[in-house]
């Protein structure tokens, strides 16, 4: 079987003890801190901080390594996209201008330019761990509660978590699907071409989203037959009192995104300027 | 005067899309502390009946509903699902789709949670209920860890807790193997034995009801109420088999010896029934000489040779397995779930290489070829036809194998065509598939693989879901395509389908082979059935009481009546 992706397990460290409130709470104020900085000091630092939680949270590096490839891939392409279309953005920022290579045309590498690129790879070194290691050390079930808790209405929160509790089960349905229509020739395997293997995939879409649908109108008679969204508030099985350590992770987090933001707009711009 | 708990009073109700009233002119009334099973064939509005119970119609389901329904004594026009939720508990048939919580624990809360009980009660109020249902130890488990029994449990607690009342089950043995759905049954009984909650079953597999006593029957044809008796009554008059639902097989054999059953035999327990009055026909009739059906010795067609498979090095899902299958046999697999049942067909058709081992077809081995070289000549046909079909029109769909393959197209017509005529779809041809009903989907899913002629089918729980009638046709049907030379692997856990049309049965444990023999034997021996989730049938017990030797002997003199009836 293959490991499931993005899924929650059950690993015992201080990050899984939090509650998800306090997890959600940390990750809200890091990401934002972290997408308005541009202050390469405080990014540095957020950095150093995620990855040392993330290590501290023991999570397999097999869980998350294809969505990290994923994000590692769009990350290139964005950077690259940056310098096509605006390649003297860092130029415009930083207003002095340290020309390292002309290309060709308009297009020069400049220092200035190297570092606003960097600053912007740096927001999502910053950002993305958090936000993995939210999903993958929070309990499904905490997590529609923390949800709830922070003002999200319930029937949505309960809305994601249920769709978390069925992705494994779509998961093998599309394997069983699929198997029942390679053996009836449909080539899956790279043996085929890939305008072809992705009209056979295509093929095996509709049974798929025919057995969700199916799913999805019995667990919704199921939900309403158990009182669901009947009241206004409802309470959570799951829901753990925040402790002492939830107070003194949410207090520091709220420090640190004040201090970050503080210190970004000391001198009255985002960015941390080196080159004057 | 006892309290009524569940009152039709000429309750008709016709669903918004249906042209016509799906029940009609209902009086029933349930009383409080009753245990009540409604029986009929598919489509004959008993789901109807128990939707109108807790609401799902018309809320849910859309309808237009005359007449009076009162719950507990409450006008149901005046509650919605949620109102009626506090009054009936229900059990739907699929524990999967139901399962809403991340964990047991959470799952049996979920009706708690949505009342806004606070969390030290929850706690309390669902260890009480998984107490109940004898499943306290498992609160912590995640759903993809529990079995298809364990997450029933779970279910169960879940319409417990909420201290209804009544409680509602529909179809509560549908997914589940013989065992398992024995001891549900027998948890529902004592669930009923200790406490005052009125208890509603909706279950078209009576024999396995019986197991524990119900107060009344009540048998649901074509939208009406055509009996409301106690089980005895209803068993005597025959009025079950009239309607497609099958009696238990017992009684079966007593009217096939010539007896004539009579309600104050206590006939629905075999094992405490008079016997007496049947006990010489019976005898008699186990000593009819048997019309020799011609055991295929023909050479072997598919061979397996100590297989092993597993998806990692270290926990082997199949070991050591060895079996031959002749051409033109009719081959059962059975076993408990995770046995390993699946892995061998989709070790077969080569979605999986094993770690070890050789399968070969007509003494070549298979392993060079591909999925698609292997299912030119090994088809395989899964067990919910939605996961198969994948085109709009039934045509398009049968010959889409044809279509993959670059079959020219004159000739993919001439073999659509004729396949659909062997598997009566023929008519149906240029129909949207959506249009079918799900007897007809099977049918199409398998015509979709017939047509790439293989030499073998495998069938996986191919009479699963449904009711005795729709299991004759389909068992019918593929006995005829057996008959013109296809052989046959089933894969599955009904005991009736087993003994009914299986030549030999493969018996798997935990990855490895522990019987190979004929169905009748593997029934009848006690260790076997247990490591394989079946359980005795009532046939094995009746030739126990009446001392014939060997048991299996009963059992095929019943199959030879039965196959003489039907023909």
């Amino acid at each position: 079987m293959a490991p499931r992706l993005l899924s929650y397990s059950n690993i015992d460290s201080p990050v899984h003890r939090l509650s998800g409130v306090t997890k959600l709470l940390a990750f809200l104020l890091f990401s934002i801190a972290g997408m308005i900085s541009y202050d390469t000091r405080c990014l540095l630092a957020m950095l150093i901080l995620s990855l040392v939680v993330f290590y501290v949270s023991k999570v397999p590096f097999k869980q998350y390594s294809f969505v990290l490839y994923l994000i590692l891939i769009f990350a290139a392409i964005n950077q690259l996209a940056i310098f096509l279309f605006a390649p003297e953005q860092g130029v415009q920022i930083y207003g002095t201008r340290h020309e390292l290579l002309h290309v060709f045309g308009r297009y020069s590498i400049t220092s200035e330019q190297l570092f606003y690129q960097f600053n912007i790879l740096l927001k999502f070194a910053v950002i993305v761990p958090p936000a993995l290691l939210f999903l993958l050390a929070t309990e499904p079930s905490e997590f529609a509660s923390s949800l709830n808790r922070i003002g999200v209405s319930y029937k949505i929160a309960y809305a994601i978590s249920i769709t978390m509790r069925y992705i494994p089960d779509v998961q093998q349905e599309y394997v069983n699907i699929s198997i029942a229509a390679q053996a009836r020739g449909l080539d899956m395997s790279r043996k085929e071409k890939l305008g072809r293997r992705l009209k056979n995939m295509a093929g095996i879409l509709l049974p798929l989203v025919l057995a969700t649908l199916e799913r999805i109108e019995k667990v919704s008679a199921a939900l309403e037959l158990r009182g669901f969204g009947r009241k206004r508030k409802r309470t959570w099985y799951k829901s753990r009192p925040l402790t002492k350590t939830d107070g003194f992770v949410i207090a520091g987090a709220v420090l640190i995104a004040v201090a970050v933001l503080v210190i970004t707009f000391w001198d009255g711009a985002r960015f941390y300027n080196p080159f004057v | 005067m006892r309290k009524p708990m569940i009152e039709f009073d000429q309750f008709t109700f016709q669903y918004r899309a249906q042209s016509e009233p799906t029940l009609r002119d209902i009086q029933l009334t349930i009383y409080e502390g009753e245990k009540v099973l409604i029986v009929g064939p598919s489509g004959s509005g008993k789901s109807t009946l128990a939707h109108c119970m807790n609401g799902l119609a018309p809320h849910f389901y859309p309808g237009e509903c005359s007449g009076v329904l009162k719950i507990g004594g409450v006008d149901s026009k005046k509650m919605g699902i949620a109102e009626l939720s506090d009054l009936i508990g229900t059990v739907m048939q699929d524990p999967d789709g139901q399962f809403v919580g991340l964990t047991v624990a959470e799952d049996i809360a979920f009706k708690l949670e949505n009342e806004g009980i606070v969390q030290a009660e929850m706690i309390r109020r669902v260890q009480e209920a998984a107490e109940e249902v004898e499943f306290a130890d498992f609160l912590a488990a995640s759903p993809q860890e529990l079995s298809g029994g364990q997450k029933q449990k779970t279910t169960l607690a879940g319409g417990l807790v909420g201290g209804a009342p009544i409680l509602l089950f529909d179809e509560p043995l549908a997914s589940l193997d013989p065992y398992s759905g024995r001891a549900t049954v027998e948890l529902i009984d004592r669930l009923h034995q200790n406490s005052a909650r009125t208890i509603v079953i909706i279950e078209h597999r009576l024999e396995e009801m019986l197991h524990r006593a119900v107060d009344r029957i009540i048998v649901v044809d074509e939208g009406r109420i055509i009996a409301d008796l106690p089980p005895d009554e209803l068993i005597a008059s025959g009025l079950l088999r009239e309607k497609g639902i099958r009696e238990p097989l017992h009684l079966s054999a007593i009217r096939y010896a010539g007896g004539s059953l009579s309600q104050e035999m206590n006939l629905q327990y075999v094992e405490r029934m008079n016997l007496e009055p049947y006990r010489d026909s019976l005898i008699q009739w186990s000593e009819t000489p048997m019309i020799e059906s011609p055991i295929s010795t023909s050479k072997p067609l598919l061979e397996l040779e100590n297989i092993t498979f597993g998806y990692d090095s270290t926990h082997p899902v199949l070991q050591e397995i060895s079996f031959q299958v002749s051409q033109g046999e009719v081959l059962c697999i059975a076993g408990r779930n995770g046995a390993g049942k699946s892995t061998i067909s989709r070790l077969i058709c080569g979605f999986h290489k094993p770690s070890s081992g050789s399968i070969t077809l007509n003494g070549r081995d298979l392993s060079g070829d591909s999925i698609r070289e292997r299912a030119d000549v090994i088809g395989f046909v899964m067990q919910n036809p939605n996961h198969m079909l994948s085109k709009p029109l039934l045509y398009d769909e049968v010959a889409s194998g044809l279509v993959h393959r670059g079959v020219p197209e004159n000739e993919i017509r001439e073999r659509v065509h004729e396949t659909l005529r062997v598997c009566g779809l023929y008519p149906f041809r240029s129909w949207p598939i959506a249009a079918l009903s799900y007897g007809q989907k099977k049918r199409a899913t398998i015509a979709s693989i017939l047509v790439l002629r293989p030499e073998i089918l495998i069938l996986d729980e191919p009479t699963a879901g449904q009711d005795y009638r729709h299991y004759h046709e389909m068992m019918t049907f593929l006995m005829e395509l057996n008959a013109q030379g296809m052989t046959l692997i089933m894969i599955t856990h009904d005991m009736h389908l087993m003994l009914e049309y299986g030549q030999r049965t493969i018996v798997l444990s935990e990855g490895r082979k522990i019987a190979d023999d004929t169905p009748a034997r593997i029934l009848g021996d006690a260790a076997i059935v247990e490591q394989a989730h079946l359980h005795e049938t009532s046939l094995h017990i009746l030739a126990r009481r009446l001392g014939i030797e060997p048991e299996e002997k009963i059992v095929s003199q019943f199959i030879q009546s039965d196959r003489r009836r039907v023909n």
